[in-house]
């Protein structure tokens, strides 16, 4: 493996405009999505699910259980897709391998000093090992917004740049938790910082800050992800997560993807959503689109 | 990787299905007749014009031809009603009566949106969100002034005009309408409207809305016909004030007219707005305000920010920008939810625009114009720009009123100035950069009635809206509206 020290380079960020994405955000929210469209869309979604458990109470039973749901999203529904990923601590990566043996389901595991990122670079790198080691196909880390904050930015993206080479094959996913960071400014400047130092995903939030996804937030992000596109023709994912529990919003998101950065990020390789209940709620809609009728919520396994 | 090029592909295979909005709640009638005295009348000369539907090329309904003698009776029945009524009556009882008007279009809001998509071909999104939304504000805005006016000019003693003569154009055609008659019912002055007789429905729909809502018979007559319904209306001897908003061309005819009369007069005109990208711009949402700027209603905007300025340095990564959201822009079917770009308003104004596109490739300009499908039947203009183009381009000087842009680029901030101020128009600009400072250097220096900051296409109606130069004189909207139709001791 080649090991090109990366450096950051303080190169200015393009200011954003709130007034301006918000405008943006509401010519996608008004859009209508219905029929083909709807359906297609609503699988499409399912297939970009990073199905998630990340709860002090997890017990490898819970983690079993999720991954089962993960690989029988409703069985009476024929030729359904499966969910992209199951996303668990790095201490039930091996459980989740287990589990999901046979299916092309990734895991992935948070890391890094999860969900605060406040300890020491050596315990987020043993963090990050662990989940590894453990066989993580992924690796979900977050920044350290305190220096980010600080103006530290030589931290934050050094961090990121050591983590990335820890996770070897790994994929890298980047949270930088948006909801603390105070300004799209703010992200866009986080975002870059992230995809120069070796994020193969960027990715909004924890799920335990609020808020966690919005649109706004997610299309400076794709922003700039399309900006780092045509500078060097390197595809970067791109991963809300967090608040997104209905198919409606859902489709809003795909559709946001679409009109920004096309065809080659409409699938889970460059897309995903991390998410909890979203599944069941896609799943629904499916199955109406299928029937005419909404199913009662007893009919769909919740796990 | 050297020679490998970077492009997204927007063709993902995931297209939006259609999803019209319904038609079936609204009620047309077949033939619509002048609206004068409270009642509808037959037209003296018995003519009857087709109005049709610029998606589908199909008749909607027959309109009255209002001439002279009908004209008359109009001016006659709104002078009668202002003598007698409307300027004896208490200013808060006058207020009642906007007030119900402007609650009646909010909620007929979805019949007339659809009325206004159809007639006039401009989105469903556009009628709905902006232009029925906006003309109901104007209504509930001057209803609040009309009891108020001694405060709005303290001593100044602010009294009526009489009768007002409006004429609308065919861009917006019921937020036009609201523009004119909600101030003048305000301030105590009687109306006769000419609305445009490419769309004239929803003036007649409002006429009908005015009848439900009791508004005392002539106080506002609605006579439909084309230019010399108009001139006839301009030219009349009893009519004390005159507001158009149409073209710089009939604007000097109307001009001409009133010269020598003590009628008061507004002009809203013609525009060839400068929008102006500074490299500190937040980009992207500076390319958003671009394409809102101009391809708003089918760049059917007297405001339309048909001249984009970009700074040099920035020129290549904008231009990229602006293509790849010009893809993203749906062109069909004005009554689907999610058509950006709907039906160019009438056959006349696709030729206009059309002989502008062969104008200016003719001059040497390169033209794009997105990778989009539009319809078979009815006038459609993708969403084109000019690149290579320079002041001395026609495309460039005349105001083309589709979705047409010319791209230039400019290097300092005096340079930009000159060139934002070079030409007969002064409507409206933009400007976007980062910069609180240089935002407002550059607005004192423009020659422009309205300018938006990191904006573009806000309306709202406590704003004042009117030009300088050749784009007209005289303010609507805000207090600066209500002045219009007074006069002071």
């Amino acid at each position: 493996m080649s090991k090109t020290k990366l450096i950051y380079q303080n190169n200015p960020s393009p200011s954003v405009d709130q007034v301006g994405i918000l405008d943006r955000i509401n010519r996608i929210t008004s859009r209508s999505i219905k029929n083909e469209t709807k359906v297609q869309g609503l699988k499409m979604a399912l297939n970009m699910i990073d199905l998630t458990t990340l709860e002090g109470a997890d017990t490898e039973k819970k983690v079993i259980q999720l991954c089962n749901k993960a690989q029988h999203l409703h069985d009476a529904y024929p030729n359904l897709p499966t969910v992209a990923a199951v996303c668990v601590y790095p201490n039930f990566v091996k459980t989740a391998k287990n589990a999901l043996k046979g299916s092309n389901i990734k895991v992935a595991a948070v890391a890094t000093a999860f969900p605060s990122g406040q300890s020491s670079s050596e315990i987020k790198l043993l963090d990050t090992k662990l989940a590894v080691d453990n066989g993580a196909d992924e690796v979900d880390m977050v920044i350290s917004r305190g220096k980010f904050h600080s103006g530290e930015y030589h931290f934050v993206f050094d961090e990121i740049a050591a983590i990335k080479e820890a996770c070897g094959k790994a994929r890298l996913k980047v949270i930088l938790e948006t909801g603390e960071l105070g300004s799209f400014d703010k992200v866009r400047k986080a975002s870059d910082i992230a995809i120069e130092a070796g994020a193969d995903f960027i990715k909004t939030s924890t799920g335990k800050i609020s808020p966690a996804a919005t649109l706004p937030v997610t299309l400076v992000m794709l922003e700039a992800i399309k900006d780092y596109y045509y500078k060097t023709g390197i595809q970067i994912g791109m991963k809300p997560a967090g608040g997104i529990s209905n198919a409606k919003l859902a489709l809003q998101y795909l559709l946001l993807v679409k009109e920004t950065l096309g065809k080659d990020w409409l699938n889970n390789q460059w897309f995903r959503f991390g998410a909890s209940s979203l599944a069941n709620d896609l799943l629904m809609q499916i199955v109406k689109q299928e029937t005419g009728i909404y199913q009662s919520k007893d009919y769909f396994s919740k796990d | 990787m050297a020679n490998k090029i970077i492009e997204i592909n927007f063709d993902t295979g995931w297209d939006l299905a259609p999803a019209p909005e319904s038609t079936s709640h609204i009620q047309l009638k077949e033939q619509y007749e002048l609206f004068i005295g409270g009642k509808w009348i037959k037209p003296e000369s018995g003519k009857y014009f087709d109005t049709i539907n610029p998606a589908t090329e199909e008749k909607i309904a027959k309109v009255a031809e209002g001439n002279e003698k009908d004209v008359d009776k109009a001016v006659k029945a709104a002078r009668k009603a202002y003598n007698e009524v409307w300027s004896k009556m208490p200013a808060n009882e006058r207020g009642k009566y906007i007030y119900r008007i402007a609650r009646l279009m909010q909620e007929k809001a979805r019949e007339l949106a659809v009325i206004e998509s159809i007639d006039g071909g401009k989105p469903i999104r556009e009628s709905r969100d902006v232009d029925i939304p906006l003309a109901a504000a104007h209504f509930f805005y001057y209803a609040g002034w009309a009891d108020k006016l001694d405060y709005a000019f303290p001593n100044r003693k602010p009294q009526s005009l009489g009768v007002a003569g409006q004429i609308t154009p065919w861009n917006f055609p019921l937020l036009m309408a609201a523009w004119k008659i909600a101030p003048a019912l305000a301030t105590g002055n009687t109306v006769v409207l000419k609305p445009a007789e490419t769309t004239p429905l929803t003036a007649l729909k409002l006429a009908e809305i005015i009848q439900e809502s009791g508004l005392p018979d002539g106080v506002v007559n609605i006579v439909t016909g084309a230019g010399a319904t108009g001139a006839a209306v301009v030219n009349h001897k009893d009519v004390d004030k005159i507001a158009f908003t149409g073209s710089t061309g009939v604007g000097k005819i109307i001009q001409n007219a009133v010269v020598g009369t003590n009628k008061k007069t507004t002009l809203e005109l013609g525009g060839k707005a400068a929008n102006i990208i500074f490299e500190d711009a937040a980009l992207d949402q500076a390319v958003e305000g671009i394409i809102n700027g101009i391809y708003f209603n089918q760049g059917h905007v007297c405001c339309a920010g048909s001249r984009l300025f970009v700074q040099e340095s920035v020129y290549d990564i904008v231009l990229r920008k602006l293509k790849d959201r010009m893809e993203s822009l749906i062109v069909g079917n004005p009554l689907d939810k999610n058509t950006d770009i709907g039906a160019i308003n009438s056959k006349e104004q696709l030729t206009t625009i059309n002989n502008y596109l062969k104008i200016g490739k003719q001059e040497g300009a390169d033209m794009y114009q997105s990778n989009c499908n539009v319809p078979k039947k009815g006038f459609w203009c993708k969403p084109t720009l000019f690149t290579n183009v320079s002041q001395s381009n026609k495309i460039v000087q005349e105001e083309i009123f589709g979705p047409v842009l010319a791209v230039q680029t400019f290097r300092t901030v005096s340079e930009v100035i000159e060139k934002a101020n070079n030409t007969p128009y002064g409507l409206s600009a933009g400007v976007w950069t980062d910069k609180g400072s240089k935002l407002f250097n550059m607005t004192s220096q423009m020659r422009a009635g309205i300018i938006w900051g990191n904006t573009y296409n806000k309306f709202d109606p406590t704003s004042p809206f009117g030009g300088y130069k050749e784009s007209g004189f005289g303010r609507e909207g805000g207090l600066h509206g209500l002045k219009a139709y007074l006069k002071f001791d």
